[in-house]
């Protein structure tokens, strides 16, 4: 008794209590440690198999580009599976995917069309994410559509790995939290281009821009203006056309007499294809203009473009992601897995859709859980190697990848049916990354 | 001025594909008082006649491309040209002129199908049904074609001989520089030689003669013992013939997708409504005038001025005709006015 008086003392009593009311405080946390795992939305849970949404035009002028993509994307999911040689799994650094899926729960997927429409492609990811619940959506071959998805994605709390955006806007003012890009932008292609077009064509040209009239048609206009202005080059007229138009001789009449002597055709896929085809049939490239050989640009370049526009395409200078005829490992490794696939190399489009989704599952992986803010913060500042363009950073502050960017050419005497681009330059990193906050955009919240 | 006569050529181009379908249109609602919304689909079929006439020729055998040797590429070889050689390659290069012969029996027979399968059901019923059926006759072979060829737009190319450009510049005393491709000039011509064929046939055949009389009245032709129905179904397979053709030809201009033909359907009802319901010789000249000015509109001077006035202009010239003289152009006196 007189034990328990001398241990009951009130300073034990408070010392207990401050125990007790700590350890109620505490208690939720410790048992209920990775409960926010259960709180997002789609989580997996126990399921044996996980969803990704491949969300890809498969009609419409990108088309072209949507069925690369989802080639692509299959394939990544196989060698995330661990079937087929691996892919880039064998060169990727740092890697944690072990090739067992994500966590051990197999990758299944479904697809949409976005039909390089805005409302289509959110109508298309929404399902997928409300029905099909998927933990990631991905793809796309347009900036209107990337921005549109993207903040769709932001407002469902779902990761949205961008495909082919171009557009400053993706990572820039309409940059979000929930949105990655791998590919480059309008503002490095003009930075990587702008040297090279004035080594090969001179200071004084008169150019004249035809312009897809959407988002990423205007980020391409400004920062081709900036970049060829301050080179001392005129822009005599920007003029835009309507995207899909098939038929531009109306547009590329008027370039005839306006005193231009550059081309700058800032179209992507078919309407690329389209309007070179057309810009040639109207003699353009054979013109004198100001005693200089008449020339054309073309920005954004793809294999797939010179592909369908043929000989059209020779000599023709632009930049692009990535090319087929990289030597480097994570290169070849790609290559050789496509092409045993399909039959054919992959284009940019497939490459940029196929390492999202590596780089997707292996943030999953190494942060052990799919819980989006996690994943986020994880991708947030990632750099990683091995992927086809040497040392990559994914920046923290808007989302964007920054690695080397290809000038290319169009090959005049191509060795293979696929050898349809040369690279001209490889241009370093430093040359292409611009502040953060050139384009200003907020990346919004982590929980939403 | 070198810019000017490329707009007009463009204008002339553009004006070349309004009119053939214009003038299938008018023609079957001119004899069989039909407004065939699946006119345009026509058009689309007569397209895909040439791609799918490309398609056959282009019938290949995959052979290794030993070029690739870190992984199995193929190369596609048509048959045509490992049978024939040579002349099999130049075969398939003509493709688009084949399929302009091939185009001319099966639409014909498209044609007469459709009127009989379908459209001679809807005589006698009012415009509104006739439009609700023949839009979704359009949107169902819209769909066929989508199903067969896919939703994407299918590239065809001209023969290499005119797939150049033709030096307009010095054929007109301008400069040696000025081009116009090949093809286009080809079009424009062949709009010529077909509007051309159809008003002789019906200006100086007897069958042509009787068609007009019905087209007058209907009911006399008929009360003088001719089977009237029956030369009005051939009229209609004539426009569908016209409207394929109008679609075979246009293959190398734009590639064809399965909508095509509903972009020149709104335009060709525009023009039919500008040149006057019923009157031939005004939907051609309204198809030309309309194709012009849009081509004009496009001019970099006259959009600075008025921005996107070239998506519109049709349109403006349509509402400011059906204001101020409803029967359009060359329209006759009583059509569309109260």
């Amino acid at each position: 008794m007189s034990s328990f008086n001398r241990s009951t003392t009130r300073r034990r009593v408070l010392k207990g209590g401050a125990v007790l009311a700590g350890g109620a405080v505490l208690a939720p946390t410790v048992f209920t440690r990775g409960a926010w795992a259960e709180a997002f939305r789609n989580n997996p849970g126990d399921a044996g198999s996980v969803t990704l949404g491949f969300n890809v035009p498969q009609t419409g002028p990108y088309a072209d580009e949507g069925a690369d993509e989802l080639r692509a994307y299959q394939l990544a999911v196989k060698h995330i599976n661990g079937e087929g040689d691996g892919g880039m799994l064998n060169t990727m650094q740092p890697l944690a995917l072990k090739g067992n899926g994500i966590l051990g729960k197999k990758v299944e997927y479904v697809t949409g069309d976005t039909q390089t429409k805005s409302d289509a492609a959110r109508a298309s990811a929404k399902r997928m994410i409300e029905r099909d619940g998927v933990v990631m959506v991905t793809g796309g071959s347009s900036s209107g559509v990337a921005v549109a998805v993207q903040s769709l994605c932001q407002d469902m709390g779902v990761i949205f790995m961008a495909g082919l955006t171009h557009a400053n806007d993706t990572t820039g003012k309409d940059r979000r939290r929930y949105g990655f890009r791998h590919f480059f932008n309008a503002h490095m292609s003009a930075a990587a281009l702008g040297p090279v077009l004035e080594a090969q064509m001179g200071k004084e040209r008169r150019s004249y821009m035809l312009t897809a009239d959407y988002n990423w048609g205007w980020s391409v206009e400004g920062s081709m203006t900036q970049v060829t202005e301050n080179m001392g080059w005129e822009t005599v007229s920007q003029v835009r056309t309507p995207l899909g138009a098939g038929d531009f001789s109306q547009y590329i009449t008027p370039v005839l007499d306006s005193g231009a002597d550059v081309l700058v055709l800032i179209h992507y896929g078919k309407d690329m294809v389209d309007s070179l085809t057309q810009a040639v049939q109207f003699g353009l490239r054979d013109k004198q203009v100001n005693g200089r050989n008449f020339e054309v640009v073309v920005p954004l370049y793809s294999r797939l473009m010179a592909q369908g526009a043929g000989k059209n395409v020779a000599g023709i200078y632009g930049s692009t992601n990535w090319h087929w005829s990289l030597q480097d490992a994570g290169t070849q490794a790609f290559v050789k897995s496509f092409g045993q696939e399909y039959g054919f190399p992959p284009s940019q489009a497939a490459h940029t859709c196929y390492v999202q989704a590596l780089l997707y599952a292996n943030a999953v992986e190494s942060v052990g859980t799919f819980y989006p803010v996690e994943v986020i913060k994880f991708l947030e500042g990632f750099e990683f190697d091995g992927m086809g363009n040497g040392p990559t950073l994914y920046r923290a502050e808007d989302h964007q990848c920054f690695k080397p960017v290809l000038v290319v050419k169009g090959n005049e005497n191509p060795s293979s049916q696929f050898d349809l681009l040369e690279v001209v330059q490889e241009v370093p990193t430093e040359q292409i990354t611009y502040p953060h906050d050139l384009y200003a955009g907020d990346l919004g919240p982590y929980d939403v | 001025m070198d810019s000017l006569l490329l707009q007009l050529l463009n204008g002339l181009d553009k004006g070349g594909a309004y009119a053939l379908i214009a003038l299938g249109l008018t023609l079957v609602f001119g004899t069989l008082g039909v407004v065939n919304f699946a006119h345009g689909a026509l058009f689309m079929l007569g397209a895909f006649v040439a791609v799918s006439v490309n398609a056959l020729l282009n019938t290949s055998k995959q052979i290794r491309d030993e070029s690739i040797t870190f992984f199995e590429a193929f190369i596609d070889q048509p048959y045509l040209e490992i049978w024939f050689g040579e002349t099999g390659t130049t075969i398939i290069e003509w493709s688009a002129p084949i399929a302009i012969v091939v185009a001319v029996p099966v639409m014909l027979l498209v044609g007469l199908a459709m009127e009989r399968g379908l459209i001679r059901f809807f005589y006698k019923r009012s415009h509104a049904e006739q439009i609700l059926v023949t839009f979704g006759l359009a949107i169902v072979l819209g769909e066929i074609i989508k199903v067969i060829f896919g939703a994407n737009p299918i590239p065809q190319s001209a023969p290499p001989v005119v797939a150049g450009a033709a030096p307009v510049g010095s054929w007109f005393g301008l400069s040696e520089t000025l081009v116009y491709p090949w093809w286009r000039l080809i079009y424009l011509f062949c709009a010529f030689v077909i509007i051309g064929a159809v008003f002789a046939f019906l200006r100086f055949t007897t069958y042509g003669m009787v068609v007009r009389a019905g087209m007058a009245d209907r009911e006399t032709v008929g009360l003088l013992g001719i089977d009237i129905e029956r030369r009005f179904t051939v009229v209609f397979g004539i426009a569908a013939v016209v409207a394929g053709l109008a679609g075979a030809m246009y293959t190398p201009i734009v590639p064809p997708d399965y909508h095509i033909g509903m972009n020149f359907l709104v335009l060709s009802f525009v023009v039919v409504v500008v040149g006057g319901m019923g009157s031939l010789p005004g939907a051609v000249a309204a198809g030309f005038l309309l194709g012009v000015i849009q081509s004009f509109a496009s001019i970099g001077a006259v959009k600075e001025i008025l921005p996107g006035i070239d998506q519109i202009i049709i349109y403006l010239i349509a509402v400011l005709i059906l204001l101020t003289r409803p029967r359009g152009l060359l329209g006759r006196k009583g059509v569309m006015e109260s």
